[in-house]
C-alpha cells in the first residue's frame, strides 16, 4: 500500500511535468501542439507502433534503440546517487566521476587496445577513484561532500580534457575531427558487443549505441537493491544513513562505510560512462570544456523519480531517456528539442513535493475508503 | 450544573492499527489543577494534541464555555485561550526572553515594534504571579527552570485561561519542582485553568484538585484527589496493583569487572574538561550509581568508558582486559552493554524496524549472518523471542517501525537488546526517564535481576528516589569530580543534595572504593 502510493505519487510528478510541457507547446504554436509537438514528444520512440510516417524510412525501432543506449549511462549514475543517499550523502559528483570514467574507459581503448571488458572495469575503477575523494575527505577532515563533489566536478573535467586534447599532440586526440578518436575505428574490440546469447540487439534495433551494456545496467540495480536490502553492509549504509549517532553506537565504523559507499557511488557512474563512451556513436570533446557531461546530473532525477529504489532507476532512467528522444523527434523548425528539458526539470522539482503528494493520496484513499465503508454500512 | 471550561465529550482518534483515545471524557473546572494520568501509550498526549489543535478527533466533540469549538489548529486553539507548555520546550534560543515571550504577537504600528508596552505587561505578569525573570537575558545563557517559566510567561502575556503543561517536571530539580508547584496552585487561585499531564504520583498528589486516568487509551475514571491515595491512582493507572517501593536483597559484590583508574575526559559543549581525574570501580553483583545533577560530566564519563569518545588520559579496564583504547564494537563485544541516555539519539534507528533494531550491534555475528547476508528469519525469530520475553508492546510485532512505538516501549525494547547480550557489564544512564509506574517498575526489577545473576551495573540518574532505591553504592560527581561515596543503606536525600551541589566535598580515592 506505501509503496504503491510512493509510485503514484511519482506518476502524479510525471504527468504534472508533462502538463506544463504540454502548456509550453500550446503556447509556442498552439495550432501544431498536439498533432506535431506533444503526441511525438510522450511516444517518442514507441511512436512507430502508432503513426509509422514520422519515422525516417525504414528503421522503425531505431528511435528506441537511442532510447535504451541512452538510458544506460543515466540509469547508472542514477543507481550511483541512490547508493550514496542511503548513506546519507548526497553525491552531486556524478558528473565527475562519470567523466573519470569516460576518460579510464578511452585510455584503455585507444591507448592501450583493452578489450571492451576490461576498459568497462577501468571505467569503474576510475570513477571509484574519483568517488572515493570526497569520501576520505568526508570522513577524515569532516568536509561536506557537496562541495568537494562540486569542486572535483571540474578538477575532474578540465584535468580530463587537458590530458585527452594534449596540446593536440595527444594520442587520444584526432585533430582532423577536433574530437577524441573513434573507440570503433581505433579499436573495434574495446566496442561492448550488441549481440549476447543469440539475441541480437544490432538486429533489432538497427542502432550501433545499443549494446548487451543495458543488461549490465539491469542487472547491477538488482545487485545493488540485494546489497542494500539483504547484506550485513547494507544494513551498515543504512543504519548511518538513518541516524549517524545510532550507528557509532552499534560499533558500526562510519568512516569506513562512508569511504566505500562513496567508492562504490563513483564506481556506479563511472561504469555508466563506460557503457556509453564504448557504445561506439559517442566521442569525446575535450574542446567542449565548459559543461560537465549531463549524465551526471540526470543521475539525481533518475535517482529522485525512482524513489532512490535501484529498480526504481531503470524506469525513471528509461523514461528519461524516453522524454528526451521525444524531444528531438518533434520538428525542430516549431518545437525546440529542450522542452523536453524543461519537463524532466520540472519533474525534478515536483519530486521535492512527493512527500506532500504521498500524504494527500494517502488521505484521498483513506476518505475514499471511509465513504466506501459507510455505504456499506447503510446498505446493512 | 458544575462549572466547566473545557468539555471534551467522547473523544475517540484512531490511528493505523491503533485506537489511541477511545470514548475519552475530560471535563475540566474553572480554576481548578485536572492531572491527566496515564501510562505511556495510554492516550495522553494525543488527547492533548486533539485539545490544542494538532490533530483531529474522529469522534466527538470539544466544548469551550459550554459551546462546541472546532479546534483545526493550534491558532485556533489559542484564539480559544488554550495554551500548551511542551514538554520540550519551543523557545528561541538564540533572543531575548521578551522577545520569545512576543513572537507571534508583537505589539506594534505599522510593522515597528513596540517592546516597551510588552515588557510591561510581561514584568506585571511576573510579578503578580511570582514567575521571575529576566527578560533581557538570552535563552540559551538560562536555567531550566527559567526556560519554563519563560513558556508559561508566553501563555499568559497571550491571555490564556486554560493553560495544559505536559510533563513540566521531567527536566526540573527538586527545588525547581517545588517552586513549579507553587506557581501552579498560584494561576489556579488566579483563576486559570490547568491541565497537568504527568505521571509522578507525587507530584500529582501534591498540586492537583481532580485527576482523570486514562488507560490503553480508555477513560478509566475521574476521582478527587482528597479522597485517594498514591497507591489507588498508581493501580487505576495501571490495572493492578503496583508495587512502589522496591525488593532487593542485599548485594553480595564479587570480583571488580569495571576499574576506572584517572580518567579525563574534555568536554562535549566547551575546551574544559568534563571528567577530572575519576577513578572508581564496580564489582559483580552490585548497583553503583553515578549521581549528579545534569551536566557535572557524567555524560562525558559514560561516552569515554562505553568509546563514543576518547579519553585524554586515564585507563579502563573491563574484566582484567585494558580497553581504554579499543572500538565502541570491541566494547560491546567483550562484556559491555550501554542502555543510552538518549535512547532517540543513540539507541535506536527509529525508521528501522524492531528487529533490525534488536539485532543493532549483533547483525554480524553467526547468529545472524551468514557470507555477509543477513539472516533474515533467524532476525524475526530472535526478535519475537524479546518481544515476549520481554513484554514489548508493538502494533505489527517484528516490522514494527521503531518510531511509531511509545518511548516506554521504545525504551523496553533497547533494554531487551541491552539484557539479552548477557553481559558482564551494564552500563545504563537514565534508564527511566520519561517512563511511566508500570515500565519504571518492570525496568527497576530487570536490572536488579541483572545485578543479582552476577552482573556488574553502572547506573547513572539524575532522579534521587531511583538514586536511592535502586543502587548499592552511590558516587555523586559534582564538576567532573567525584565529592561523595556512599552506601544506599546509610544515606538520606538531604546529604546527597549537598553533595550534588557542590555544598560537601569529600577527598575520594580509590582505598575508600574498596
Amino acid at each position: 500500500m506505501k509503496k504503491g502510493i510512493a509510485i503514484a505519487s511519482s506518476i502524479v510528478c510525471i504527468l504534472v511535468g508533462l502538463l506544463f510541457g504540454l502548456i509550453f507547446l500550446l503556447i509556442i504554436n498552439p495550432a501544431e501542439s498536439i498533432s506535431l509537438g506533444f503526441t511525438p514528444l510522450i511516444l517518442a520512440g514507441l511512436s512507430s507502433a502508432f503513426n509509422p510516417d514520422w519515422i525516417s524510412a525504414g528503421s522503425n525501432l531505431m528511435k528506441l534503440g537511442q532510447e535504451i543506449a541512452n538510458a544506460m549511462p543515466i540509469i547508472m549514475t542514477g543507481l550511483s546517487v541512490a547508493f550514496a543517499f542511503k548513506m546519507g550523502l548526497f553525491n552531486i559528483g556524478a558528473a565527475g566521476q562519470y567523466t573519470l570514467g569516460a576518460f579510464g574507459a578511452l585510455y584503455f581503448a585507444l591507448i592501450l587496445k583493452c578489450p571492451w571488458y576490461v576498459c568497462l572495469l577501468a571505467a569503474a575503477a576510475f570513477g571509484a577513484f574519483w568517488g572515493m575523494l570526497p569520501g576520505l575527505l568526508k570522513a577524515y577532515l569532516n568536509i561536506n561532500e557537496v562541495i568537494s563533489c562540486i569542486m572535483l566536478n571540474w578538477i575532474g573535467l578540465y584535468g580530463v580534457n587537458t590530458i585527452i586534447y594534449g596540446n593536440g599532440n595527444s594520442k587520444m586526440f584526432n585533430s582532423s575531427q577536433s574530437k577524441a578518436y573513434q573507440v570503433g575505428t581505433v579499436n573495434p574490440d574495446a566496442l561492448i558487443p550488441s549481440k549476447i546469447f543469440g539475441l541480437d540487439m544490432f538486429e533489432i534495433f538497427k542502432y550501433r549505441a545499443t549494446t548487451i551494456g543495458i543488461f549490465f545496467a539491469i542487472i547491477i540495480a538488482i545487485v545493488i537493491l540485494i546489497v542494500l536490502n539483504k547484506t550485513t553492509f547494507g544494513y551498515e549504509l543504512k543504519a548511518c544513513g538513518f541516524n549517524k549517532d545510532a550507528a557509532k553506537y552499534a560499533g558500526i565504523n562510519d568512516k569506513r562505510n562512508i569511504i566505500l559507499s562513496m567508492l562504490i557511488s563513483g564506481a556506479l557512474a563511472g561504469f555508466g560512462a563506460g557503457l556509453f563512451y564504448l557504445s561506439g556513436t559517442v566521442q569525446w570533446n575535450p574542446l567542449d570544456s565548459t559543461a560537465l557531461p549531463a549524465a551526471g546530473f540526470d543521475g539525481i532525477t533518475v535517482a529522485l523519480l525512482g524513489l532512490l529504489n535501484p529498480i526504481g532507476c531503470i524506469f525513471s532512467g528509461l523514461f528519461i531517456s524516453h522524454i528526451s528522444v521525444g524531444g528531438t523527434m518533434m520538428p525542430q523548425s516549431i518545437f525546440p528539442s529542450e522542452i523536453s528539458q524543461i519537463i524532466t526539470g520540472l519533474i525534478v522539482y515536483l519530486c521535492a513535493f512527493t512527500p506532500i503528494i504521498q500524504e494527500k493520496l494517502t488521505k484521498f484513499i483513506g476518505a475514499h475508503k471511509k465513504t466506501q465503508q459507510n455505504a456499506n454500512k447503510e446498505e446493512k | 450544573m458544575a462549572d466547566y471550561v473545557i468539555e471534551m465529550l467522547g473523544i475517540s482518534k484512531y490511528f493505523p492499527g491503533i485506537k489511541a483515545n477511545d470514548n475519552i471524557t475530560l471535563q475540566l473546572k474553572r480554576g481548578e489543577i485536572h492531572a491527566l494520568l496515564g501510562e505511556n501509550g495510554a492516550g495522553k498526549s494525543t488527547l492533548m494534541s486533539i485539545l490544542f489543535g494538532l490533530y483531529q478527533p474522529d469522534e466527538g466533540v470539544i466544548k469551550k464555555d459550554g459551546q462546541i469549538v472546532k479546534i483545526n489548529n493550534p491558532n485556533d486553539a489559542n484564539d480559544l485561550r488554550i495554551g500548551m507548555v511542551h514538554q520540550h520546550f519551543k523557545l528561541v534560543e538564540c533572543y531575548s526572553v521578551l522577545d520569545n515571550i512576543i513572537l507571534g504577537v508583537e505589539p506594534n504600528v505599522a510593522g515597528i515594534l513596540h517592546k516597551q508596552e510588552a515588557r510591561e505587561k510581561i514584568m506585571e505578569l511576573s510579578k503578580k504571579y511570582g514567575l521571575q525573570i529576566d527578560p533581557d537575558a538570552i535563552v540559551e545563557n538560562i536555567t531550566v527552570g527559567m526556560q519554563q517559566r519563560v513558556e508559561i510567561l508566553k501563555m499568559l502575556y497571550r491571555d490564556n485561561d486554560v493553560l495544559i503543561f505536559d510533563e513540566p517536571t521531567a527536566v526540573l530539580t527538586p527545588q525547581e519542582i517545588t517552586e513549579l508547584m507553587q506557581i501552579m496552585k498560584k494561576l489556579a487561585a488566579e483563576g486559570k485553568s490547568i491541565l497537568f499531564i504527568s505521571h509522578k504520583l507525587a507530584e500529582i498528589m501534591t498540586v492537583a484538585d481532580r485527576c482523570s486516568v486514562l488507560r490503553k487509551g480508555k477513560y478509566i475514571g475521574t476521582v478527587d484527589i482528597k479522597d485517594t491515595t498514591a497507591e489507588g491512582l498508581s493501580t487505576m493507572m495501571v490495572g493492578r496493583k503496583v508495587n512502589l517501593k522496591l525488593d532487593k536483597k542485599k548485594a553480595t559484590p564479587g570480583e571488580i569487572i569495571l576499574d576506572v583508574d584517572n580518567l579525563t575526559v574534555s568536554s562535549n559543549s566547551s575546551k574544559k574538561e568534563a571528567v577530572k581525574n575519576v577513578s572508581f570501580n564496580v564489582r559483580r553483583g552490585e548497583i553503583v550509581c553515578i549521581a549528579g545533577i545534569e551536566g557535572n560530566g557524567q555524560a562525558e564519563l559514560i561516552q569515554a568508558i562505553t568509546g563514543l569518545t576518547k579519553q585524554k588520559s586515564g585507563k579502563i579496564v573491563l574484566c582484567d582486559k585494558d580497553i581504554s583504547h579499543e572500538s565502541i564494537r570491541y566494547r560491546s563485544e567483550h562484556g559491555m552493554s550501554h542502555i543510552p541516555e538518549d535512547r532517540h539519539k543513540h539507541g535506536l534507528v527509529l525508521d528501522y524496524d524492531l528487529a533490525q533494531n534488536i539485532v543493532l550491534q549483533r547483525y554480524r555475528e553467526p547468529e545472524f549472518s551468514k557470507f555477509g547476508f543477513i539472516k533474515f528469519d533467524a532476525v524475526k525469530k530472535y526478535a519475537e523471542k524479546l518481544i515476549k520475553k520481554f513484554d514489548v508492546r508493538c502494533g505489527q510485532g517484528t516490522d514494527t517501525i521503531v518510531r511509531s512505538m511509545s518511548g516506554g516501549n521504545q525504551q523496553k525494547a533497547i533494554i531487551a537488546r541491552e539484557i539479552d547480550k548477557n553481559p558482564e557489564l551494564l552500563i545504563t544512564v537514565q534508564p527511566t526517564r520519561g517512563l511511566d509506574v508500570g515500565a519504571i517498575e518492570y525496568i527497576h526489577k530487570a536490572i536488579i535481576e541483572q545485578r543479582d545473576a552476577g552482573k556488574a551495573v553502572l547506573l547513572v540518574s539524575l532522579e534521587l528516589d531511583e538514586v536511592l532505591n535502586l543502587s548499592d553504592r552511590i558516587l555523586v560527581m559534582y564538576e567532573g569530580e567525584l565529592v561523595g561515596e556512599f552506601k544506599s543503606s546509610d544515606v538520606t536525600t538531604e546529604t546527597l543534595g549537598l553533595y550534588m551541589t557542590g555544598a560537601k566535598k569529600d577527598n575520594i580515592t580509590k582505598e575508600v572504593t574498596k
